[in-house]
């Protein structure tokens, strides 16, 4: 599967504190949570984003709080992947349980700067900076995070599977 | 090659012999907690993919503790889901106000999480309870639908790391420097994401002199660094705990001779000072006397990581004849209902209160900027709570220092953050 979007960066230990602050967890309606994704690193983040957009994240991306609330906010904005040096792994797994990919890339990936645009080879890994034409490998998304992307997330996986 | 405690716990959960790192498995949860942010959206969940009756009636927790006594009509809402959901699908433990209490508290304190368990809960802070020998995980609010629906959730085998503290004192650390400091110190050392999808295995002479409370505290923290899971081999102290409280068997897991760690750390907490973390990440760490004049606005003594009835204790015993500083609140929660009775039967309440503090009923309150002690921009709390990020408490302009209890109740009297020692208080 391939994405295109530009890039939305931001730096290391993005934590779930700023991705969606606890104040607006009285709710879980994905608009609501969408105008406040990012808010505590990026005012009005939701107006800047155009479907498909991609976020660029640092090292221990989602770091902190359970919260489901934090990588639902991203989704609902139109983000459609988030590309780390790593991830905090509840945030990993709240994002492949909901269906929102995540790629990590071992490799430097200072040089994509915000508004970049970015094509993105999912089964592969390789991400391409479009202007430049410049390339990263990400990891492979592990087969069984696959499989919870092609179910839709965990709850379609969970019936499929008859668990 | 043997296994490690969390291994075990998860190859027996898995219904396999043997389990590695990496492994990918699917194991029957013992547990599934979720609280009145994480569970209405798994209950949402629950109710769209056609859930029925949940796995276990006695094996779902709900505790609506982060913005209960309601905060505000959306909050209101959220709670009425848990109840609505716990009355309807007949939930045995659904905790209401009155019997509510932070999770991370409630359920080792009521008996509900014993050794050898496999427990996840919809709040990070779910690791809390390796401290009684449990594999014990934070998950989404997705994984607590499906494990309500199938009583199972997904894990990768973590890699286990091995922390072995010293002290030449028989394992006793100096006065005023508890578990709290340990497991920020740890956290100072490896960083916030030193641990990151790893099981962190506590041992050694000065875990081993710990309480419950304390083990609670550096299990409950192993999150702030990234930690899957935080545990401590169960012995006496812990035996003695759970048999006071848990009314079914259990199993003792012990971690083998020849069991793999991806790593090894060994301190000698010999000299160990007080730990303060700086804003805004909870491995800026720095000794009590590094500190420098730092004014606050507002101290907190509370939360799942220290909201023990030994905390209240000790935060208790320094401001016991003294009085909180004109220029900041102070604010002291109860992380249960039997922690509150017990302050109360022991005069603690009347302590804090004759110092000018507040004492509350029991909730997470200010911990997530939630309630009961919010920050304007510019302001600076000296907290018991586990993380200080950007506007973790409040305003994303205030600012969150982590701390012991009893620098906590010293700062609260010194106006700026300090050690009881400044008080000339002898430990």
């Amino acid at each position: 599967m391939i994405i295109r979007g530009n890039a939305h960066v931001f730096g290391n230990d993005i934590d779930t504190d700023v991705i969606i602050p606890a104040r607006y967890l009285n709710t879980f309606d994905h608009d609501e949570l969408a105008k406040h994704a990012m808010e505590g690193v990026e005012a009005d983040f939701y107006k800047k984003v155009t479907k498909g957009d991609i976020i660029v994240g640092g090292s221990n991306f989602g770091s902190g709080s359970s919260r489901e609330h934090a990588p639902i906010a991203i989704m609902a904005t139109g983000i459609s992947l988030v590309i780390a040096r790593s991830f905090a792994r509840i945030f990993y797994r709240n994002a492949f349980n909901i269906g929102l990919p995540l790629l990590e890339v071992n490799e430097d990936i200072d040089s994509i700067k915000t508004g970049t645009p970015l094509e993105v080879n999912l089964d592969t890994g390789l991400i391409k900076e479009l202007l430049t034409n410049k390339v990263y490998n990400a990891a492979p998304i592990p087969e069984f995070m696959q499989e919870l992307l092609r179910a839709g997330g965990l709850m379609n996986y969970m019936e499929k599977k008859g668990h | 090659m043997g296994m490690t405690i969390t291994e075990k716990i998860l190859a027996q959960h898995a219904g396999v012999q043997h389990v590695e790192p990496g492994q990918l498995i699917m194991a029957g949860v013992d547990l599934a907690l979720g609280n009145d942010v994480t569970a209405p959206i798994a209950i949402d969940e629950f109710k769209r993919h056609g859930g029925k009756e949940v796995f276990d009636k006695s094996r779902v927790v709900l505790v609506p503790d982060h913005f209960a006594p309601n905060k505000d009509i959306k909050s209101a809402v959220q709670c009425k889901i848990l109840r609505d959901f716990a009355k309807e699908k007949g939930i045995e433990n659904y905790f209401e106000l009155g019997n509510m209490g932070i999770e991370h508290a409630l359920l080792p304190e009521t008996g509900l999480v014993a050794p050898g368990d496999l427990i996840i809960g919809a709040d990070s802070h779910t690791c809390t309870y390796g401290a009684v020998g449990a594999f014990s995980t934070g998950v989404g609010s997705t994984d607590l639908a499906a494990a309500m629906i199938s009583g199972k959730a997904w894990f990768k085998v973590p890699p286990s790391i091995k922390f072995v503290y010293h002290s030449s004192k028989k394992g006793k650390l100096k006065s005023w420097v508890y578990g709290k400091d340990v497991i920020l110190f740890t956290i100072g050392e490896i960083g916030v994401d030193g641990a990151l999808y790893k099981a962190m295995e506590f041992t050694g002479d000065v875990i081993d002199a710990m309480n419950m409370s304390e083990r609670f505290t550096m299990c409950n923290m192993v999150i702030e660094a990234g930690g899957k899971n935080g545990i401590v081999v169960p012995d006496t102290t812990t035996v003695n705990y759970v048999n006071q409280r848990v009314k079914r068997a259990y199993t003792v897991f012990t971690s083998d001779a020849d069991a793999r760690y991806e790593h090894v750390y060994e301190y000698d907490l010999s000299n160990l000072k007080p730990q303060v973390a700086f804003p805004h990440l909870p491995e800026n760490t720095k000794n009590i006397d590094e500190v420098g004049r730092i004014d606050i606005d507002q101290a907190f003594v509370g939360s799942c990581t220290n909201g023990w009835i030994e905390d209240l204790r000790i935060a208790a015993s320094i401001v016991k004849g003294r009085k909180v500083n004109s220029n900041l609140r102070m604010i002291v929660i109860p992380a249960t209902p039997q922690i509150y009775r017990q302050a109360l039967k022991e005069g603690l309440i009347e302590t804090f209160v004759d110092a000018g503090a507040v004492f509350s009923i029991p909730t997470c309150g200010p911990c997530l900027g939630g309630h009961m002690g919010v920050l304007a921009p510019g302001e600076r709390a000296v907290a018991t709570t586990n993380r200080n990020f950007k506007g973790r408490m409040g305003d994303l302009k205030s600012e969150v220092y982590l701390a012991n209890p009893a620098v906590v109740a010293a700062s609260a009297v010194l106006g700026r953050i300090g050690s009881p020692e400044e008080l000339g208080i002898k430990g």
